[in-house]
């Protein structure tokens, strides 16, 4: 026993050196709070540049042929990218290489991450395959336009937008992310197990770390298949092996594949694409259990329940990916494995939901703006959620598979759902990060707008998809089972999602206006128990502690504890000073 | 974990007492923060491997043509008849020889005998030079009879696929080895370690990644060669 707790206690032993030099302390840094930083900035400038992909798509559709730098391979362009940097370049990277970084530490109680080094190169990486990716746009022949499934044969043979140049950078790019993704997730992984303070056991953890932690190991083993997928398909490309080409005649050419099977693609890049879900989702989950709590000043409702069931959602979604082929072909009895699993995963998720909800049944609610913006999750997230159980059924699947029926279910549920969150959690950790208060009014705003606009935008999608508008296409034409009103409904969609994508600007204003001259943040503006409100500085310095790492004595969730002066218990309060709260970390 | 700090006197037992222990504060395992996290990537490693097997079985049961019988591609005949995998038996047995010097190296290490566990791991390291050469001759020898990623005499051209993106990345695998050996190998000579309260628990943390490119090599040799 004492011979690891030496190891762990050696930072004692350690002199902090601050670095000194800008360089060393904004660029080539090694604190986990500058790479979170650096990850969060980057992360979102790939969003924006995405949202505005998902505008010209909008354009296009909602007054089709209007605008002439819009054609069809560019459409295909738009989509492909604005799918793929969404998915893992802004939520992946921003959740566990943004959140991820920043929090862990801090709520654990360490001093940083295990290997910060390690962690640097990690940021590093990332950007390096940001920089690949947007390459791919000024490459003869552009990006790839292949879809963000990058199915193949369509993705490498010509037809396709990018296959000259396009698909070969995707895959470069992706190979380095997840480069890149498995030197942080190490890290998260190991600093979660093995460098929290005294007396921050497992099950005294907050949910925010719980939901990082869990979903950087469904990265660590989802991940692999993506590159092992991208690795075959640049063989098909590059050497002319058949791993996914079967014999095929594209453009009246035999290009010489023979004997692969595109399906296999299909598998891996599920057995990746469905746990890449809830790599997005379970941070979500996590860090709007712990939005819920504070602001409604209650203790999380059932909160080893909660981590049981970031348990279970994580394992299932390894064992749920071919609920995404219903249509590609599968033996029936193998569409009812996936349906069943699909389905079975609604029972953790339902376990989840109805904790949040009775988190906040007779809290003490303040409607801040993170609040608001978690309680708008709930609504989003039960919202994409039921309309899952609806496409989770192989026989509701078939007739609504490809239509905007799905595409309104996944935005709703990993699109707008988690993105939510993350405006949630960058509004209530912004005065530890920056030392400043936001502008609560400018923030309520952003929020009304934001999240009355984008069920302006995806609710009416559903309706389409029951009448069979289909996904991915550039224009409808001359479709006779379509009314009229539908392209009058897809004019209204394209509308709000000018009007969704504007009212961000109040989101920026108010980030940069607020880092400025707002006003100087208290340590703990909102009375929170957790450990990160608890550093002696404001914003942390390197080392986040000062001399002495804290000392853990409760949960994370003691709010309106009867019997003592404030309504909330830090976690470094003794027992002696304090009535013991309910503490999940030992046996009562 | 017997601090004040668990707020409790009463240590449970049974299967709640796994979890508990599990999820004591400051570590739930008992290791150094380097050897956790090579298990973990070994785990991830594990999964990239897992999907290049079930891929090649996949393709291998999909592809249109006759698949090569191993036996007779991977025979050697010194002078008179083909004796078939010969070679493949004895680069399996120089890399399952290399585990054994390197489990007594981490053993030497803990005995914090410098030189003998210098010796041993550069003696890991040479056993991972010959089976990458070995594969080399194996590769240049194939390649020599006509086999392509794309195409080759025997059947179907997923076989030339497959042989060399598996074996091409295990073996990518066994010289970032040797290289990681090497370098711990001279910083345990240059007494690195010695001046760091004689710590050598590196050499085994080397030695897991060491042992588990042998293991991923025995399943390769299993379903490639035996199959």
């Amino acid at each position: 026993m004492s011979s690891y707790v030496a190891i762990a206690d050696r930072d004692h032993e350690i002199e902090h050196h601050d670095p000194q030099t800008f360089i060393r302390k904004y660029v080539w840094s090694q604190d986990h709070k500058v790479i979170a930083i650096q990850y969060g900035i980057t992360a979102i400038f790939v969003g924006l540049i995405a949202l505005g992909l998902s505008l010209m798509m909008r354009l296009q559709l909602g007054f089709p042929n209007e605008f002439e730098f819009i054609n069809p391979e560019s459409y295909y362009q738009f989509i492909t990218m604005h799918g793929m940097i969404m998915v893992i370049y802004l939520l992946t990277a921003l959740f566990l290489g943004g959140f991820g970084n920043y929090l862990i530490p801090l709520m654990c109680g360490a001093r940083d991450m295990v290997f910060p080094y390690m962690n640097m190169l990690s940021y590093w990486a990332y950007l390096l395959s940001v920089i690949i990716l947007l390459a791919s746009f000024f490459v003869p022949g552009g990006a790839t336009g292949a879809g963000w499934t990058l199915y193949p044969p369509q993705a490498i043979l010509p037809g396709t937008p990018g296959v000259e140049w396009g698909i070969l950078l995707m895959l470069v790019s992706l190979a380095v992310f997840i480069v890149a993704f498995t030197m942080g997730g190490l890290n998260y992984v190991t600093t979660v197990l093995q460098a929290r303070c005294r007396g921050m056991t497992l099950m005294r953890m907050p949910l925010s770390v719980w939901g990082i932690f869990i979903a950087t190991i469904l990265g660590l083993l989802a991940f692999p298949a993506l590159l092992v997928s991208a690795i075959m398909m640049l063989f098909d490309m590059n050497l002319g092996t058949s791993f996914f080409m079967p014999a095929i005649s594209s453009m009246g050419v035999d290009p010489g594949f023979v004997g692969g099977s595109p399906i296999l693609f299909q598998h891996l890049f599920w057995f990746f694409g469905h746990p890449e879900v809830y790599i997005v989702a379970l941070p979500a989950f996590g860090i709007v259990s712990d939005l819920l709590s504070v602001h409604a000043r209650k203790n999380i409702f059932g909160y080893r329940m909660m981590v049981w069931a970031l348990i279970a959602i994580g394992g299932l979604s390894f064992v749920v990916w071919a609920h995404h082929m219903y249509v590609s072909g599968m033996h029936p009895y193998f569409g009812f494995f996936f349906a069943t699993t699909t389905l079975i995963i609604a029972v953790p998720t339902a376990i989840k939901v109805y904790n949040w909800v009775l988190t906040l049944w007779e809290g003490n609610i303040h409607l801040r703006v993170p609040m608001l913006f978690a309680i708008g999750f709930i609504f989003t997230f039960i919202h994409g959620g039921l309309t899952g159980l609806f496409l989770g059924n192989v026989t509701i699947d078939m007739p609504l598979s490809d239509t905007y029926f799905v595409v309104a279910h996944f935005h709703m549920v990993m699109g707008v759902s988690p993105i939510l969150v993350v405006f949630g959690a960058i509004y209530h950790w912004f005065p530890k990060i920056t030392g400043k208060m936001y502008n609560e009014t400018l923030g309520k705003w952003h929020f009304w707008m934001t999240f009355l606009g984008t069920y302006a935008i995806y609710l009416p999608m559903h309706y389409l998809g029951f009448q069979g508008v289909p996904r991915r296409y550039f224009a409808m034409g001359n479709t006779d089972f379509l009314p009229e009103s539908a392209q009058a409904l897809n004019a209204a969609i394209t509308i709000s999602a000018l009007f969704v994508a504007a009212t961000q600007i109040l989101f920026f204003v108010n980030m940069i206006w607020s880092m400025k001259s707002g006003k100087k943040a208290d340590p703990n503006p909102w009375d929170a128990t957790t450990l990160e409100w608890l550093t002696p500085d404001t914003p942390p310095k390197h080392g986040n502690w000062g001399p002495d790492l804290p000392v853990v004595h409760r949960w994370a969730y003691d709010y309106s504890v009867p019997g003592y002066e404030d309504d909330f218990i830090p976690q470094t309060v003794p027992p002696e000073q304090a009535p013991a709260g309910r503490d999940h970390g030992v046996v009562d | 974990m017997s601090e004040a700090v668990l707020d409790t006197t009463v240590e449970p037992s049974g299967a709640s007492g796994v979890s508990h222990d599990f999820s004591r504060d400051k570590q739930a395992f008992g290791v150094p923060w380097g050897k956790a996290m090579m298990w973990i990537f070994l785990l991830s490693d594990t999964f990239i491997f897992s999907c290049f097997l079930v891929a090649y079985m996949s393709v291998r049961l999909a592809a249109t043509d006759a698949w090569p019988v191993p036996s007779e591609v991977f025979a050697l005949s010194f002078g008179g008849e083909p004796i078939p995998l010969i070679l493949i038996a004895i680069m399996t047995f120089i890399l399952i020889t290399s585990s054994g010097t390197m489990a007594m190296a981490v053993n030497m290490g803990y005995r914090k005998e410098k030189n003998k566990t210098f010796w041993l791991m550069f003696a890991t390291a040479m056993l991972g030079v010959s089976f990458v050469s070995m594969q080399a001759f194996e590769w240049t020898k194939l390649i020599q009879e006509g086999v392509r990623p794309w195409e080759n005499p025997f059947g179907a051209a997923q076989f030339g696929a497959s042989f060399f993106m598996i074996t091409g990345f295990h073996g990518m695998h066994v010289t970032v080895g040797v290289i990681y050996l090497l370098v711990i190998a001279f910083r345990v000579k240059r007494g690195y370690y010695e001046r760091r309260g004689n710590n050598y628990e590196i050499v085994e943390i080397t030695g897991l990644y060491w042992h588990f490119v042998d293991l991923v090599w025995v399943f390769i040799f299993a379903f490639f060669y035996l199959w």
